[in-house]
């Protein structure tokens, strides 16, 4: 077992200039930065049109220090394999190859390309960073975004239907490494992309990326906000490394608590689930104890 | 040496000759036994590439796009509703101007589901920034494919090279195959300006804004209006760099013509048929027949469609009576896109000079239909001898 990284041993190198174009509060600005101090400096990145696009700058200034191909948004982890394939051709295995998408880029337009990548095995990592929406163009509603938030088209009743759950679907491609994360926890990214940068195939990442004006928030409570989501046993931080599941950090810490936060205190610092009913709340609460029953019982079995 | 094989086997053959790096495949008919065939010589040894059997046509050209950028040649070929499936990459290709080249099996899109023949496939990817080469028999096919990756990485736009399914890609036809020796002084290995890099970053088709921009080096940088005004000029000018390309090409193999024309009996000829691919062939067998009935009528096959050759056009047309335009593709909603084509290259370079011809157009082989021979000859005869009624006229249309 790898030792875990602290704010003291992570790297000082930066790959991210500062001053970038993403919005003040951005979670993915913190998930981004502390994600490509991980990767290193030998990597390509791939990326997708999202809010990463405006994060990286214009033309002809970059805010990344790593070279970035950018592409259409339905083909981010098909171009990943292009890249390794050459790269292949070169004879250079030493450069990792690492596609950061938005969740509207993976789990609706980028899902067929991500699902052929991971198919054929190809050696990447493959990096979602969800924040619940279409955020880049204006906050609509995505495959993942969750039950009852409202989005700009979404507009009263909110999101009638359950978010999708992609690193699911990813398992089901026999990936060698499925993690989620979530930018409130950055050390907990780092530790994970360095523990799976050696494993074969393609590795999936999923990273819950609060978003200030995506979800309705004061922008300085962005990792307080994050932390709920994973305090009140919303949003599980875990990994799957060959087919074993297992629950990681704060996620594995609720197990040994036995004490969850209640959901509703998550819903209700943020605007965007206003019009969730108490009796909506109590039925999600519901789902949640009895997903961490499970948990615990199987904490207990081992 | 020369060797009998069909047109997809010459495809194949081309592209494992000039050494691509990077294949990227989604089966579609009727271009599968050709990316069958590369996915042979790859497992067998036969050639050092990597085969990606891609999810989809959209994905086959991701994969190329990204190849290319890392600095791999990179190759791949679709058909019908693969090609319009690719739409949006094709266009980021040209704008990436990425030398990648791709050969379209001709085939009619959907819908109806059809999978013959015509070219409506290519012809509605006309304005993506791709040069499009037409191919009428199998030598021209590997030869083009040779031709077109030299062109492409000399002017850094990608290639189309096109062929009518089946009646090119199905049927068999002896050609020779260059040898690999010549094919490696002719296409020496690809070495971009730049190639996606730790020890470079660069960041590529990041946002670029409607002006143009300072960066951090106090230089200008273009703005997105100059990036594809050059492409727009360099696809012109690549004109002069196909010439030099079938230059060099006879030089080293000893067989080439004009770069963008092909004419048949055109010197003394009246009229002229104009068309592209295979179809141009059949012709000249209505041209031999009308010939010795004594009318004077030549057929002229268009190599290059895009970048358009207008001026090599109207000088071969210049003083005609007639130019009858054969067309398997329509610009739905008014005509052959050739013969609007053609009418502006002839209004261009001879109006006001007395010797602008009557242009005529007439769509054939729409999804497959046969093309009889007879046929052609008898449009032709009745092109020659009145105006058409109506423009365009459909071939062999049972209504």
């Amino acid at each position: 077992m790898q030792a875990k990284t602290t704010i003291l041993s992570l790297p000082t190198e930066e790959f991210v200039h500062p001053g970038t174009r993403a919005c003040t509060g951005c979670g993915l600005a913190i998930a981004y930065r502390v994600g490509l101090k991980a990767l290193g400096k030998n990597t390509i990145l791939v990326v997708p049109p999202s809010c990463l696009t405006v994060l990286q700058g214009l033309f002809p200034v970059a805010s990344t220090k790593l070279p970035c191909l950018n592409v259409t948004f339905a083909s981010t982890a098909a171009a990943a394999t292009g890249i390794l394939a050459t790269l292949k051709s070169q004879g250079k295995t030493n450069i990792q190859v690492a596609a950061w998408a938005g969740d509207g880029g993976t789990s609706d337009i980028g899902l067929q390309a991500l699902s052929g990548a991971a198919e054929r095995g190809d050696n990447f990592i493959y990096l979602c960073y969800d924040n619940e929406g279409y955020m880049n163009t204006g906050v609509q509603r995505s495959g993942t975004t969750p039950l009852g938030a409202i989005t700009a088209n979404t507009p009263f009743k909110g999101k009638l239907q359950q978010k999708k759950d992609v690193p699911a679907i990813m398992a089901a491609h026999h990936l060698s490494y499925v993690a989620t994360c979530s930018a409130a926890y950055p050390l907990d990214l780092y530790d994970k992309i360095i523990r799976c940068k050696d494993m074969p195939g393609a590795k999936y990442f999923h990273i819950h990326i609060p978003c200030p004006p995506g979800w309705g928030y004061d922008p300085r409570y962005g990792i307080k906000v994050g932390r709920l989501a994973v305090e009140t046993g919303y949003y599980d931080l875990y990994e799957i490394v060959n087919g074993e599941f297992k629950l990681t950090a704060a996620s594995e810490k609720l197990v040994e608590k036995r004490k969850l936060v209640p959901v509703r205190e998550y819903f209700r610092a943020q605007s965007r689930f206003k019009i969730l009913t108490d009796e909506q709340i109590a039925d999600i609460q519901n789902q949640i104890d009895a997903k961490w029953a499970a948990y615990y019982k199987k904490d207990e079995q081992q | 040496m020369h060797i009998i094989e069909d047109g997809n086997a010459a495809a194949a053959l081309g592209v494992k000759l000039c050494r691509a790096n990077v294949i990227a495949a989604y089966p579609i008919t009727p271009q599968t036994p050709l990316t069958e065939k590369l996915s042979e010589y790859v497992e067998l040894g036969e050639m050092k590439a990597e085969y990606i059997p891609v999810e989809s046509e959209h994905s086959a050209m991701a994969v190329c796009i990204a190849a290319s950028s890392t600095g791999a040649r990179a190759f791949t070929a679709t058909s019908a509703n693969g090609l319009l499936y690719m739409h949006e990459q094709i266009q980021w290709a040209a704008g990436a101007r990425l030398p990648i080249v791709m050969c379209v099996v001709n085939r009619a899109v959907g819908a109806p589901w059809n999978v013959w023949n015509d070219q409506q496939d290519s012809i509605s990817q006309r304005d993506t920034g791709w040069i499009q080469m037409y191919c009428a028999d199998h030598q021209q096919i590997i030869d083009s494919v040779i031709k077109a990756f030299w062109l492409a990485e000399k002017v850094s736009i990608p290639i189309m090279v096109c062929y009518d399914g089946y009646l090119l890609s199905h049927t068999f036809m002896p050609f020779d195959l260059p040898d690999q020796e010549k094919v490696d002084a002719f296409l020496p290995p690809f070495k971009p300006e730049y190639a996606l890099n730790p020890d470079e970053p660069a960041s590529l088709n990041t946002v670029t804004l409607p002006d143009v921009r300072i960066d951090v080096h106090g230089e200008l940088a273009h703005g997105y209006m100059e990036i594809r005004y050059l492409l727009q000029e360099e696809l012109r000018t690549s004109l002069a760099v196909a010439a030099a390309a079938e230059k060099r090409f006879a030089e080293i193999f000893g067989r080439g013509g004009d770069p963008y024309i092909e004419p048949y009996r055109c010197d003394d000829a009246d009229y002229v048929a104009v068309g592209l691919g295979s179809l141009t062939y059949q012709l000249r067998v209505s041209v031999d027949a009308l010939r010795k009935e004594d009318i004077k009528v030549g057929v002229m096959g268009i190599r290059f469609y895009r970048p358009f050759p207008d001026e090599a056009i109207a000088n071969a047309l210049k003083g005609k009576k007639g130019v009858i335009v054969f067309e398997k593709a329509l610009s739905y909603g008014y005509e052959g896109a050739l013969a609007s084509d053609l009418k502006s290259a002839l209004y261009e370079h001879l109006a006001g000079t007395g010797h602008l011809p009557l242009v005529q157009n007439f769509i054939a082989g729409i999804g497959g239909r046969e093309i009889r021979t007879d046929d052609l000859t008898q449009t032709l005869r009745a092109a020659t001898q009145s105006r058409i009624a109506k423009e365009p006229t459909w071939i062999g249309l049972k209504l």
